[in-house]
């Protein structure tokens, strides 16, 4: 148990109560990244309300084949992590570690293809400004609010894929024991962003194509 | 490395070293993750924002004086009064007690060692500095114009400033309190002494509770408001512009509904403070203790629905205007409970004028001044014809100055001797407590009346009939300045020549008092186990009587 010991700090006691503790604070970290993202959300839904027409012309516009692919690639990392997170309470350290590879993995694919579907909505003119594909005002709202969602959950994904690279790295060099107290904090906040994601993808690629 | 001598008392009674003997070097201030050792360098931070906002607002007092300017251009004029909106507010008033005060007693009011998350604690001063170096930059590269509100259209397409950079500091700087939100909740929660049950917890610990609530929530919206204005004056993505469909007023919505928590943000740890001094300088229990811990909850809870009230005036629809008027009306409810309790805590006491007790009473008057007059501007007749005049100037300065910075005063002098292990001079301190309060009032109450009378606020130009209430408010400005400075060279005369203050100098029943002044780096020698509740300055039904020399209860067996 001396080995489990070094993934204590300070000031907790013990590691139970560490990962009490952990899993308390992510969540009140998490409240506070509701309401941050329920901010686009409250604008989404005050100009949809305005121009529902604009907003359906303007959702099919976008790329449904990446925004599907992406929704699959980030539930598959969801299930990786949570393999992880039991893993690592099992102190299974050869499966926590490969869980976690593949968490990261099924992340970045969904960066790159992100990335890929960026550069062709940038050549479709999809981007507001003078030189917009489509012609209703109020579309370009659709897009700036597609922008800056996207743009700001890949931050949050890029976020993510650092904090579980960390992980990786101090389990992967024996700085600290495989447990849970550690991961808590990490899978409930890649749960977080995929389930961010969950809300985008009808927002952003559905809205219209019923 | 610089080995820098800090002008703080070593302690000798005990075999514990104090956390300031922890290291002398620049470098093991910087990397520190004692909580105690952050509120220093947050209390150091603030000051100087402090000062940097007050020398703005200093030279637009001293423009005011004649009706048509003095020696600033307009757009200097508009460029200054932004920077003292928006270091004040984000910079001063929203971290001043928390961060300060909150980080350093939290911890040791609950008998715990540290806060939660001791890294996040130090990540969140860092944030802040951040967030302040592009003030800096904001300021030295010519400055913003927009008022410290950021309203688009003006903010997004006409202004001419630095409005990015602003709105990024500011940014940054939010997540640093919600960094300090999230640590105190769970230190709260998870880290609370053994017999420390959640009503035996200080008033202040219950204010920082409060107040971490609504920083956690409120934060985040102010946060993505800011991010909008930028997205749309940075990459031109249309998101308020009215041409394309959008809408201004619905920044405003998203903008006020935290700010109009924030103004709780900065007065819920003042209440806190006032709670504790209160008590010790009557040397009562705080009278109706749960009253006074539900009042602050559901302060921070109703807060969060009254924002409508700052757009009255903007459109917003006639249903709307009521609802919030009367939610606004409810709001004023807990704060008078407040109010009357800290009266009726006062009553029958043995009260002593020490600073901290005046500045706190200068508290309980300007607060009572500052939300009664919110009550004018809740009801919504009064508000049109009050709207965007000094007197919304002067009745959110009473709360915000002369409420809130009252308070951080009363708590600076209150544990300044737990914090440097010195005692600060007493006749200074009581002399700039009044000069603070005179001045205070002859700066700001000027300000209602020409208000009433229609002096629009952030006005450069203005009728000379209104220039002698000008006139007082600057001559007023320069009292205040007076007391500001002050405290400044006698507290700091003191770390090297104050009196040594001893473990408990005021003979006060909190955990932070039964450890040795200043405290050792994890607080206490032994965990402290709690055995009775706060403020127990007397037998519970009789009050303290003037020849009860008996030593007061402590509120646990830390010592």
């Amino acid at each position: 148990m001396s080995d489990v010991s070094r993934a204590l700090q300070e000031p907790w006691p013990d590691l139970a109560v560490q990962r009490e503790g952990v899993h308390f604070g992510i969540w009140v970290f998490l409240a506070s990244e509701i309401l941050f993202f329920s901010g686009l959300f409250l604008t989404y839904a005050v100009y949809r309300s305005f121009n529902p027409q604009a907003f359906a012309e303007a959702g099919r516009h976008a790329e449904i084949f990446y925004g599907t692919l992406n929704t699959g690639l980030l539930l598959t990392s969801s299930m990786t992590m949570a393999v992880a997170l039991r893993a690592s309470g099992a102190r299974s350290r050869r499966i926590t570690l490969t869980a976690l590879a593949l968490t990261v993995l099924l992340g970045l694919g969904f960066l790159f293809c992100k990335g890929l579907e960026y550069h062709d909505d940038l050549s479709k003119h999809l981007f507001p400004g003078p030189h917009f594909a489509i012609a209703s005002p109020p579309a370009q709202l659709f897009w700036s609010l597609y922008w800056i969602m996207t743009g700001i959950h890949a931050i949050h994904m890029s976020g993510g894929i650092a904090a579980v690279v960390t992980v990786w790295v101090l389990f992967w060099r024996r700085t600290i024991p495989v447990q849970n107290s550690t991961m808590e904090g990490v899978a409930a906040y890649w749960h977080f962003v995929d389930s961010v994601w969950l809300v985008l993808y009808p927002l952003l690629y559905l809205v219209g194509r019923s | 490395m610089t080995d820098i001598t800090l002008p703080f008392a070593p302690v000798q009674e005990t075999g514990q070293a104090s956390y300031l003997d922890e290291g002398h070097t620049l470098l093991s201030w910087l990397t520190t993750h004692d909580h105690k050792r952050i509120a220093i360098l947050y209390a150091i931070s603030i000051t100087l924002a402090f000062f940097i906002a007050s020398v703005a607002i200093a030279l637009v007092r001293l423009e005011l004086l004649e009706p048509n300017g003095l020696f600033l251009s307009s757009d200097a004029y508009n460029r200054l009064f932004t920077l003292h909106g928006i270091v004040m507010v984000w910079f001063f008033l929203v971290p001043s007690i928390p961060a300060t005060m909150g980080n350093f007693l939290l911890p040791m009011m609950i008998g715990a060692h540290d806060v939660a998350f001791p890294r996040l604690n130090l990540l969140s001063w860092y944030l802040y500095v951040i967030g302040a170096i592009f003030t800096i930059y904001v300021i030295i590269s010519g400055g913003v114009d927009t008022g410290w509100t950021f309203y688009p259209p003006f903010s997004t397409g006409f202004a001419n400033g630095h409005v990015v950079t602003a709105a990024a500091g500011v940014f940054v700087v939010g997540f640093s309190s919600i960094a300090t939100g999230v640590n105190f909740i769970t230190t709260t929660h998870m880290l609370r002494a053994p017999g420390m049950t959640w009503f035996r917890l200080p008033l202040f610990v219950w204010s920082m509770y409060a107040v971490s609530l609504v920083m956690v929530l409120a934060t985040p919206v102010l946060t993505m408001s800011l991010l909008l204005i930028i997205a749309e004056r940075a990459f031109g993505l249309p998101i308020f512009d009215a041409a394309q469909g959008g809408d201004p007023l619905l920044f405003q919505h998203l903008f006020w509904f935290y700010s109009h928590p924030a103004v709780y943000i900065m007065i819920l740890p003042a209440m806190g403070v006032v709670s504790e001094i209160f008590a010790c300088f009557a040397r009562r229990q705080v009278f109706g203790y749960a009253f006074m811990v539900y009042a602050m909850l559901s302060i921070a809870v109703i807060g969060f629905m009254v924002w409508g009230h700052h757009m009255f005036v903007a459109g917003q629809s006639e249903l709307a205007d009521l609802v919030f008027s009367f939610l606004t009306f409810i709001v004023a409810v807990p704060s008078a409970i407040k109010v009357f309790n800290w009266t009726a805590t006062l009553y029958r006491g043995q009260i002593s004028f020490e600073a901290p007790m005046l500045y706190a009473l200068g508290f309980l008057g300007l607060f009572t001044i500052g939300g009664l007059t919110g009550l004018y501007l809740a009801s919504i007749p009064i508000d049109i014809q009050a709207h965007d005049t000094y007197f919304v100037v002067a009745h959110f300065h009473f709360i915000m100055v002369g409420a809130s910075v009252s308070a951080f005063m009363a708590g600076i002098h209150f544990w300044w001797p737990k914090v440097t292990g010195r005692l600060y001079h007493e006749f200074w301190a009581q002399f700039a407590a009044i000069t603070m309060f005179l001045g205070f009032n002859m700066t700001f109450f000027p300000q209602f009346i020409m208000g009433w009378e229609g002096m629009p606020r952030r006005y450069h130009y203005y009728p000379a009939v209104f220039q002698i209430w000008h006139v007082l408010s600057t001559a007023g400005a320069s009292v205040l300045a007076v007391a500001y400075i002050m405290p400044l060279i006698y507290l700091t005369w003191s770390l090297r020549s104050g009196e040594r203050a001893g473990d408990n100098p005021w003979q006060a029943t909190g955990l932070e008092w039964q450890t040795t002044s200043p405290p050792p780096k994890r607080n206490f020698e032994r965990q402290p186990v709690v055995t009775e509740p706060p403020y127990m300055y007397h037998e519970t039904g009789h009050p303290r009587s003037p020849d009860d020399s008996r030593p007061v209860k402590p509120q646990g067996n830390a010592s």
